[in-house]
């Protein structure tokens, strides 16, 4: 892939193995033909305000479900836990006629809004918060916190893996995500990187090496932020299985 | 008794603020996820050309059994679930239990290299086989350097070897996916059981079939529902390895990487406009995937 991206569109397709002389080129071209700025910009805020969206609205409702359990909230969760076994395709029709009646079609707020709420990751923030004592809640209430102090200062603090985790889950998600993207998405200036890649590759001569070195440039973010996480992320995702 | 009193404050307060810490999660899940559930059932009742929109009971249903689209799109997307569930699912444990064996050395270093593909975009490894697999391509390219084929092999433009393809990326990138969840499992059994097992005269083998599989068995189903439901909504792969993708006429040569979720977005956004029908296309996904479950938890005998 790297070598991929110092090469010419013919030498990458013949596989060739060395370092060429065309990174330059390959990202000049990248960031004059294609408004390459402005899209890494697109994904990163959305993937940002997607992975701030889904932590909060996530475990305030594990914390929510964990507080208290009575039977009508079991329920929901139950609810809830089916609801991941509907297959995206079965919601993309309603969900876009819903963002066409609010005009939030081709909006960036369209898609974030509707990827905030994450059953696995709620989910997931239940199954780690299982061990978190109440009776540190208790007394933090005695001693007059209120609910909210408690949910921010005591709460968010000791499940910091957790939230590093279920921050690079969503990351992930939000950042690869191409079909839901593809349809809220319209023009041009709005689209992600994801986007650009795929409909870089499917022009009538799609240049391999500008496309080498977008993938590239899509990839390392990632690759980055899971070599850094990685032992939380293993950690987060064994802790909330075994349960 | 005051303890008693202030542990029943307790209790409602805990209730009152428990709502209010899942209300806003249930209100976004309400509106984006139930809602859209139930108004796609409706609308997989209607037929919708345009903006004009009438009601049609089950003939959606019906048109679903006479078009051959729907039929090829399901049988793609059948025989892709069939073959590479399995395959993939049984390296998976192979390279889990191999991996979990505390001897090997750098075991770290592959366990992040078999898992490291579940990190990377769908659309960009699709988009890397696709390069990978041309006709010109690396692959091709080494195996007549090796010898072992004499003419390059049309990896996607034949429907055959295209789904062939196709089953090989899904393998390399879930593999390491589902490995994370055996190995998580592994983690739970002492190895003293497999240290008696040893002593008794279990081969290798012997304790792979009769202590990892039945120990792992609710990973196991769990893993081939997600991956069940993975295969069935196939979208960013055969889309991106297509030739022209997006663009194109048809996905895959004949059409052969085509699968439900593909007819969907092409019914909804290629074609003219049908929402009814492709909503009808999407609940026989949720049909499959549920009767597929059912099957699932009936083979492993689970009754929960």
């Amino acid at each position: 892939m790297i070598v991929g991206m110092t090469n010419k569109s013919v030498d990458v397709i013949k596989g060739k193995m060395t370092f060429g002389n065309q990174l330059i080129d390959n990202l000049t071209t990248l960031f004059t033909s294609y408004d390459m700025t402005g899209i890494l910009l697109n994904s990163i805020k959305i993937s940002a305000l997607t992975v701030i969206g889904t932590l909060i609205v996530s475990s305030m409702a594990a914390y929510g479900f964990q507080i208290h359990t009575s039977p009508a909230r079991e329920k929901i969760y139950n609810v809830m836990l089916l609801s991941m076994m509907i297959p995206f395709a079965a919601l993309m029709i309603p969900l876009f006629r819903l963002i066409v009646k609010f005009g939030l079609l081709n909006k960036h707020s369209g898609l974030i809004l509707t990827s905030i709420a994450s059953v696995f990751i709620i989910f997931f923030f239940r199954q780690s918060s299982k061990s978190f004592p109440l009776e540190i809640i208790q007394a933090a209430r005695v001693d007059g916190a209120g609910e909210f102090r408690i949910f921010f200062t005591i709460f968010m603090p000791s499940m910091k893996s957790t939230y590093a985790a279920a921050a690079i889950y969503s990351f992930m998600t939000s950042w690869n995500a191409y079909l839901w993207p593809l349809i809220v998405l319209q023009t041009d200036e709005k689209k992600t990187v994801t986007l650009l890649i795929s409909s870089m590759s499917s022009a009538y001569t799609p240049q391999y090496g500008v496309i080498m070195t977008a993938i590239v440039i899509a990839t390392l973010p990632i690759i980055i932020v899971f070599f850094t996480f990685q032992k939380h992320f293993v950690q987060g995702m064994l802790g909330s299985i075994k349960q | 008794m005051s303890g008693a009193t202030s542990s029943r404050s307790f209790a409602r307060s805990n209730n009152l603020y428990g709502w209010l810490f899942i209300s806003l999660a249930v209100i976004l899940l309400a509106a984006f996820l139930l809602y859209p559930i139930i108004y796609s059932l409706y609308l997989s009742t209607t037929s919708s050309k345009g903006v004009v929109q009438k009601f049609v009971g089950f003939n959606n249903y019906i048109r679903l059994v006479k078009d051959p689209m729907f039929l090829l799109a399901l049988k793609n997307t059948f025989i892709l679930f069939l073959i590479q569930v399995p395959i993939m699912l049984f390296l998976a444990l192979i390279l889990a239990s191999i991996l979990n064996d505390k001897t090997i050395k750098f075991r770290g270093l592959f366990r992040t290299g078999i898992f490291l593909p579940a990190v990377t975009s769908l659309v960009a490894y699709t988009i890397l086989f696709k390069m990978m697999f041309a006709l010109d391509g690396i692959v091709n390219t080494a195996l007549m350097k090796l010898h072992i084929i004499q003419e390059p092999i049309p990896w996607l433009l034949d429907p055959f070897w295209s789904k062939v393809t196709m089953i090989i990326a899904l393998t390399w990138r879930w593999t390491g996916y589902n490995m994370i969840f055996y190995l998580s499992g592994l983690q739970n059994i002492s190895d003293e059981i497999y240290e008696a097992s040893e002593i008794d005269g279990a081969s290798k083998i012997q304790q792979f079939l009769y202590i990892t599989i039945p120990i792992l068995k609710p990973l196991i189903v769990f893993t081939s529902i997600m991956s069940t439901i993975g295969t069935l909504q196939l979208f960013d792969e055969p889309m991106n390895l297509a030739q022209a993708g997006v663009t194109s006429a048809t996905t895959g040569p004949g059409n052969s990487l085509l699968t439900l979720s593909v007819y969907i977005y092409n019914l909804c956004f290629k074609y003219m406009p049908d929402f009814g029908y492709a909503a009808t296309v999407s609940y026989v996904i949720v049909f499959i995937v549920a009767i597929l479950t059912v099957i699932q938890f009936k083979v492993a005998g689970d009754n929960n």
